[in-house]
């Protein structure tokens, strides 16, 4: 196993941990905000994948694609909130999951209708098709730095709004203690909107820098969603430092784990119990990390609520 | 601590409805999934009788679900599980050569109820939102762990033929022995929910801290209760397989969890009869969706949304307000 190998899976480990905060970004704040459990947020992911396949088609461009496939989200997640969301908020969690769950039907569904079942091929952007030679010796993706770059952007900027602007300070004092901040004047109804919204624009960006990487699919959505909430449970419902560094967390454990477990078990067991051990082990890795964390700290790793 | 006593009425409530009229309809719907497979088999319609048999597993996995859900109040979101390992232990004992039903059937629920003895375990410690991602963590954990099993089919699902009983069991049989098992379980259910320990577990749900200082053992409860659910959902999930003869990854998967949740909800979470109503009414809307369109899931989703939005109490709440 050599150095660069191990670099190279650490650069996957992040770039796979970067998007998954920029979906469990938005979903922590919606949590923590309204205590909303919102399992739709895969299906935002979804579309923004679909739209940014369709529109850079359209455009000839992957980037208009990108642009337009989050601005379209957002619209999407505009309505989604005035019409659904907001019938739910202070219902019970089994409502909330049930209604959100119905709606991954409906989405999934209607992704089929539009699009067909088939999978969307979405290609890397030409500019950045070849990789780039990072030290000598190790090559690496230009698109998959893109995506690096990107996301650190993006979470830098997010973390910037949230703890150095006035908005930022309601957000964040609606996710300590919604009511209090209500009754000292934040509007909590319209920053929640804005919140749902700009979090749904999120997950838009991941789904559409994700197309070319994993599949353009039904179901890809429902994947990275429950990898979402691993990370918002690991860094505490509400915390958007939590949910970086559970996000960094989850990526890179999960894809060390993938990597490297297979050939360590071979090296301990006989090949026949390795070769079932090994994925089984790597692939239910960060669940166990997730009841760990659950079972020391049972509020997180960054608690919010008082 | 001892619990404290309750004063009980000295015989659980019948299950026997009230009013004469609705004790005929009682006696004509049990006449009616009683004399079912002559009349399918006379009117040659076999496919209606495998979606009997069908329904009444997943009434089954319904009603113990609603014993966690309705009658205490944890929202598991992973009940997949114990339904998939149930189902997973005919397939998988079959293929290791065990297929006598004395052997196999128990396992199933043995599996099932250690499984959520485990899970429930760790998973009771929390509460809330915590407690919903915690049981669907350890479901998507068993999910990958089935499938990446190779030699049990991974991803692929694996055959499962019916166990032995020592006389043919063609589908006539599987559903009397379904409408015996689901009958047997319904009443065991009955008698626990008004038994001193369904009245505690209620208890429980409305009011933890309360039911603690009156010197309720909380977690006791709350994991018997997890744990018979669990192994109920095991026998609904064996019971499958032997409709199917199939099990596929598909059984342990989150969306067959929210499916368990949808017919609790659908029937009336915390009323006796959600797990029956509920099963019985999401199959009949599946199969005209079915029929109607091939995008039938957009159709359930619809209606899955417009009875949480609009009738969060189910098909039994509606029922109870007419009256």
């Amino acid at each position: 196993m050599s150095a660069s190998l191990v670099l190279e899976q650490l650069l996957n480990g992040l770039q796979f941990g970067l998007m998954l905060f920029l979906l469990s970004a938005g979903l922590t704040l919606v949590l923590g905000m309204m205590d909303v459990v919102n399992l739709a947020q895969g299906s935002l992911y979804m579309l923004g994948a679909y739209f940014a396949a369709t529109l850079g088609a359209a455009t000839g461009s992957f980037w208009a694609g990108v642009v337009g496939a989050v601005l379209a989200t957002a619209v999407v997640a505009l309505l989604l909130e005035v019409s659904v969301l907001r019938r739910v908020y202070g219902a019970d969690h089994l409502t909330q999951v049930l209604a959100t769950f119905a709606l991954i039907l409906m989405f999934n569904e209607g992704v089929r209708m539009i699009w067909g079942p088939q999978a969307l091929l979405l290609s890397v952007p030409p500019e950045l098709a070849r990789p780039v030679a990072l030290l000598p010796g190790l090559s690496y993706s230009a698109y998959r730095l893109a995506i690096i770059a990107t996301g650190a952007v993006l979470a830098v900027a997010l973390f910037l709004f949230i703890h150095r602007t006035r908005v930022g300070m309601w957000v964040r004092a609606g996710a300590s203690n919604r009511r209090m901040a209500q009754a000292m004047g934040v509007p909590i109804r319209r920053v929640f909107t804005g919140v749902f919204v700009v979090g749904a624009a999120l997950s838009a960006v991941a789904g559409a820098l994700l197309g070319p990487i994993f599949a353009v699919q039904v179901g890809m959505g429902e994947e990275v969603l429950i990898l979402a909430f691993v990370v918002i449970v690991i860094g505490g419902i509400g915390s958007v430092k939590g949910s970086l560094v559970g996000s960094l967390l989850v990526g890179v454990v999960d894809t060390a784990g993938r990597a490297f477990l297979p050939a360590a078990f071979g090296q301990l067991f006989p090949p026949e119990v390795a070769s079932n051990l090994g994925p089984a082990v790597a692939s239910v890795l960060i669940y166990f990390l997730m009841a760990l964390v659950l079972f020391l700290r049972p509020q997180g790793l960054f608690p919010v609520r008082g | 601590m001892r619990a404290p006593n309750l004063t009980l009425p000295q015989r659980a409530p019948t299950a026997l409805p009230r009013t004469w009229s609705a004790r005929a309809g009682a006696a004509l719907a049990a006449l009616a999934v009683v004399v079912f497979p002559p009349v399918a088999g006379a009117l040659d319609w076999p496919y209606y009788l495998s979606l009997a048999t069908k329904t009444l597993a997943l009434v089954l996995a319904a009603s113990a679900l609603n014993l966690v859900l309705g009658y205490g109040g944890m929202v598991s979101f992973g009940h997949a599980t114990y339904y998939g390992l149930g189902a997973y232990t005919v397939a998988i004992l079959a293929r290791e050569g065990v297929r006598q039903a004395w052997v196999v059937w128990p396992t199933s629920v043995l599996v099932a109820a250690l499984a959520a003895l485990a899970i429930g375990a760790v998973c009771l410690r929390t509460r809330g939102l915590y407690f919903i991602m915690i049981t669907l963590a350890f479901a998507q954990m068993v999910y990958y762990g089935v499938v990446s099993f190779k030699q049990y089919g991974g991803q692929d699902g694996l055959r499962a033929p019916r166990t032995e009983f020592g006389f043919h069991l063609g589908d006539v049989e599987l559903y009397y022995l379904a409408l015996g098992l689901v009958w047997v379980s319904l009443w065991f259910l009955w008698r626990l929910v008004h038994a001193r320990f369904g009245v505690a577990l209620q208890a429980v749900r409305d009011n933890e801290v309360r039911a603690a200082a009156v010197g309720y053992p909380v977690y006791r409860i709350q994991l018997v209760a997890f744990v018979i659910s669990g192994a109920l959902t095991g026998l609904a999930g064996a019971l499958m397989a032997h409709h199917t003869q199939y099990v596929s990854p598909a059984m342990l998967s989150w969306p067959q969890s929210g499916h368990f949740m949808f017919m609790v909800i659908l029937g009336g979470v915390g009323r006796f009869w959600a797990g029956v109503l509920g099963a019985v009414a999401m199959t009949v809307l599946e199969e005209l969706f079915h029929a109607a369109t091939v995008f039938w899931q957009f159709y359930v989703g619809l209606a899955l949304l417009a009875v949480v939005l609009l009738a969060p109490r189910g098909l039994a709440g509606l029922w109870e307000r007419r009256r």
